[in-house]
């Protein structure tokens, strides 16, 4: 049988693929765990707010000239896309938080997340009478005679065939750049100090002098930002975007803000990691028919076995 | 209850401050109520003054007269549908209103019956077993599995339940769509169980007493769903006023509290779940009956959205709540579907939206007015400055149309203008809510305008995304309006 044979090279191109989708799973699973603790709130809507930035990303390289002739250099040209697709995004969700979410933040807790229900929808439709329900294309293989999927590391170490293109590269390292940069800023800012406060106590937070709804919505900005990057490598790497990418997206990154302990931001990192190279692999190696009932199946298992995630503490509920 | 002393500082009712802890607001709740005077009062009070049964008839009488009323194959079809949502929203009411228990996974075990049933009384396997054997072999299975996935249920509280349910339905969705090369971890080859994308087609139609109920004359499937409705209801009521049903209310409010007290917590939440299973596998016999065929497409997030959409607008925990809720929403879907009706409609609602938010009533008679007459000059400032571009034509129009086309502007392309119109439409909106007094008022009127403008030349055209962009935006107003739902009533917290 083919499975028993292993190939070092199959597994490499594996791993890479699962790094790749790892590091966008991370990226949207940081905005629900940053969200989900400071709020308590099941954003569902984080993965639309994801398909927005890659629509944003798409907008730009057309409007720049489209792949074939586009009138800004290559590195502006990506950098700009990120940025305005950051910068869009994070406004988006600040004005979801601002009209949706902040009149219930006494409500019972259902109401909220009804409310992130449907605001998931509308953005899903929203976006499909605007943009159409057909398939758009980045096609960023054209771009620059497809410098971004021909350069990269392509070499052989013992008889292992390594391929990672350019474009993978890019993708991980900003990545991780964005990762460490939220890091610092949870951890060394005065902002982060905050937030991290309000996650703990928001009553508490508010009485030390902490304006509370500010912190929230820089934690909406951020959170959304991070989405539309997410959006903007998604189109890079796998070039499609559609109105419908946003909840399945989501499904996967909110899963892996759970395996990693949701409300604990290295948690998220490396819980995205996990569930790219878990959906990785179980394509690769045991059925890609049912990949995504695979991932759900071990999902639940690890859910049943270590509720509160890989990094998380258990809660001690007060009464 | 004694009436409130005059002194005490007057109950907070505005919106921005809870009503928490404030002992004579919630003494005096009763006395509010009955309160309440007019036509509206009075009507309230015979129908509170009703015995329940004689409320029950009262609602459910009516419909069982529309197969009376109408030979309509399609209306009847509309309204077996609407039972068929009803009975699923009763379902989903045990677990979500009743026990509190979010679950998410809900459409999965009507999706599950719906299988069973085809594979069981269809040509699939050859196995075609009598109605009667295979209904309670859906509902015992359906339970089954409904008890397997409230198991969690006993370890992961509030949001963890909601998630796992949740990968639950995506798992199902899955297997229901692949599930025609089912194999066990690679061996003994493929078999097909469920039809993959194809779905199970020639389901039999349902015999009671010898007798088949031809799925395309409706009328039988409507009946049968009339009285599967009517008995899940009463058995229902009864339970809701039972011991269980107390218990259940006592671990909505307070899991702790009720632990604390001896409720045997884990078995009441492993009940609702599988109970909640059951009416749902139930309901998806009979689904699988009036369709002859089912396809892994009709159980996905949309419907469990949908669902919920019914059960929260009705008031999640009020069984005539979620019925009424059910109704409400498959009706005003299903009128979407012709540009016509939907226009009436969308544009009642509106009126009734205004009615609501604007006291006293010259105000709405003053922003109708003036909405009218700023169309009016809207469209004529229009006509003349792009004679050419306004040549659009109306969607279907019927005596409502024949009005709306010399109000509204019709671009001759309106797609992309239409998409400017929807974006700053949703701005306004989100600008109208941040102001006050009359300034609210005087961006009401371009609102408005606005809101009939994209209407016509946009969202009549596409009435499928439309239906899903109007439930997304009902569900974000009502639950910034009125978390408790239409007929709910608020819980008053005392802390």
């Amino acid at each position: 049988m083919e499975l028993l044979a292993f190939d070092p090279s199959f597994f490499v191109d594996e791993l890479t693929a699962g790094l790749t989708l790892g590091a966008v799973y991370a990226l949207i699973a940081l905005g629900y765990t940053m969200i989900y603790g400071i709020l308590k709130l099941l954003n569902f809507a984080h993965g639309d707010v994801y398909m927005i930035g890659a629509y944003i990303g798409y907008f730009v390289l057309t409007g720049l000239g489209g792949p074939l002739a586009p009138r800004v250099p290559l590195v502006p040209l990506i950098l700009l896309m990120f940025l305005v697709a950051m910068v869009g995004c994070g406004l988006l969700g600040v004005v979801i938080e601002r009209f949706a979410y902040r009149p219930l933040r006494n409500a019972p807790r259902i109401a909220p997340l009804i409310t992130a229900l449907g605001i998931s929808f509308f953005l899903e439709s929203s976006a499909q009478l605007l943009f159409g329900a057909q398939i758009r294309s980045y096609d960023t293989f054209d771009l620059h005679n497809s410098v971004l999927f021909v350069k990269g590391i392509h070499t052989t170490v013992h008889g292992v065939r390594i391929d990672l293109s350019l474009v993978r590269i890019i993708v991980i390292l900003s990545a991780v750049v964005l990762m460490l940069a939220l890091t610092v800023l949870v951890r060394k800012t005065a902002l982060g100090k905050a937030m991290r406060a309000t996650s703990y106590d928001r009553e508490a937070a508010a009485m030390m002098g902490i304006d509370v709804d500010r912190v929230i919505v820089a934690t909406f900005f951020i959170a959304s930002a991070l989405a539309g990057a997410a959006g903007v490598m998604v189109g890079l790497v796998f070039q499609q975007v559609s109105n419908f990418m946003g909840f399945q997206a989501g499904l996967k990154a909110f899963t892996a803000a759970v395996v990693g302990g949701i409300g604990n931001v290295p948690g998220a990192m490396l819980g995205g990691f996990a569930v790219g190279l878990a959906e990785s692999f179980a394509e690769g190696y045991w059925s890609s028919t049912f990949k995504d009932a695979i991932v759900f199946g071990l999902l639940i298992a690890f859910m049943l076995l270590r509720p509160t995630g890989l990094l998380g503490t258990p809660a001690i509920q007060k009464v | 209850m004694s009436g409130v002393d005059p002194n005490l500082p007057s109950p907070p009712d505005s919106r921005d401050r809870p009503r928490v802890g404030v002992d004579d607001w919630v003494a005096s709740a009763e006395e509010r109520l009955d309160r309440r005077r007019g036509v509206a009062g009075a009507v309230e009070r015979t129908w509170k003054g009703l015995p329940v049964a004689l409320r029950f008839i009262v609602l459910t009488g009516p419909i069982a007269l529309l197969p009376l009323l109408t030979s309509n194959l399609y209306v009847i079809r509309v309204g077996t549908n609407t039972l068929i949502y009803m009975l699923l929203a009763l379902g989903l009411n045990i677990a979500v209103g009743f026990a509190g228990l979010l679950d998410l996974g809900y459409v999965a075990f009507f999706g599950f019956g719906a299988y069973v049933y085809a594979i069981l009384s269809s040509g699939h396997f050859n196995w075609h077993l009598a109605t009667w054997k295979s209904i309670p072999i859906v509902v015992a299975l359906s339970a089954l599995l409904g008890l397997l996935l409230g198991l969690p249920s006993r370890r992961l509280f509030g949001d963890y339940l909601a998630i796992v349910t949740l990968f639950f339905l995506q798992i199902f969705d899955v297997v229901a769509n692949r599930g025609s090369e089912l194999s066990f971890l690679g061996f003994g080859g493929k078999h097909d169980l469920t039809g993959g994308p194809n779905g199970i087609a020639n389901i039999d139609s349902f015999r009671v007493f010898g007798h088949r109920l031809d799925p395309l004359a409706v009328t039988p499937y409507f009946y049968a769903s009339l009285i599967t409705f009517i008995v899940v209801a009463i058995a229902l009521y009864l339970l809701s006023e039972s011991r269980i049903g107390r218990a259940w209310r006592a671990l909505r409010e307070d899991p702790l509290a009720a632990e604390l007290l001896g409720t045997p917590v884990n078995r009441l939440k492993l009940l609702a779940f599988s109970l909640g299973a059951a009416i749902a596998g139930l309901t998806g016999t009979l689904f699988a009956g009036l369709n002859t065929a089912v396809f892994s497409t009709s159980f996905d997030i949309t419907l469990l959205i949908m669902i919920y959409a019914m059960v929260i607008l009705g008031g999640a925990g009020s069984l005539a709540g979620v019925a009424i809720g059910a109704v409400v929403v498959n009706v005003s879907l299903e009128v979407l579907r012709t540009p016509d009706h939907a226009r009436w409609i969308f544009y009642l609602a509106i009126l009734v939206g205004l009615g609501f938010v604007l006291r006293p009533w010259w105000k709405v008679a003053a922003v109708l007015g003036s909405t009218a007459v700023f169309g009016l000059v809207v469209r004529a400032i229009a006509v003349h400055l792009w004679s050419k571009q306004t040549h659009g034509q109306l969607q279907s129009a019927g005596n409502l149309g024949g009005v709306l086309r010399h109000w509204v502007v019709l671009p001759t392309n309106p797609d992309r203008i239409g998409n400017y119109a929807f974006v700053l439409l949703i701005a306004a909106v989100i600008v109208l809510t941040t102001l006050k007094g009359i300034w609210r008022l005087a961006l009401l009127v371009p609102t408005l305008y606005l809101t009939a403008f994209v209407w016509e030349n946009r969202l009549v055209v596409e009435p499928s995304v439309t239906r899903l962009l109007l439930i997304g935006a009902i569900l974000i107003v009502l639950m910034n309006a009125r978390p408790q739902g239409l007929f709910g009533t608020s819980r008053v917290e005392i802390v």
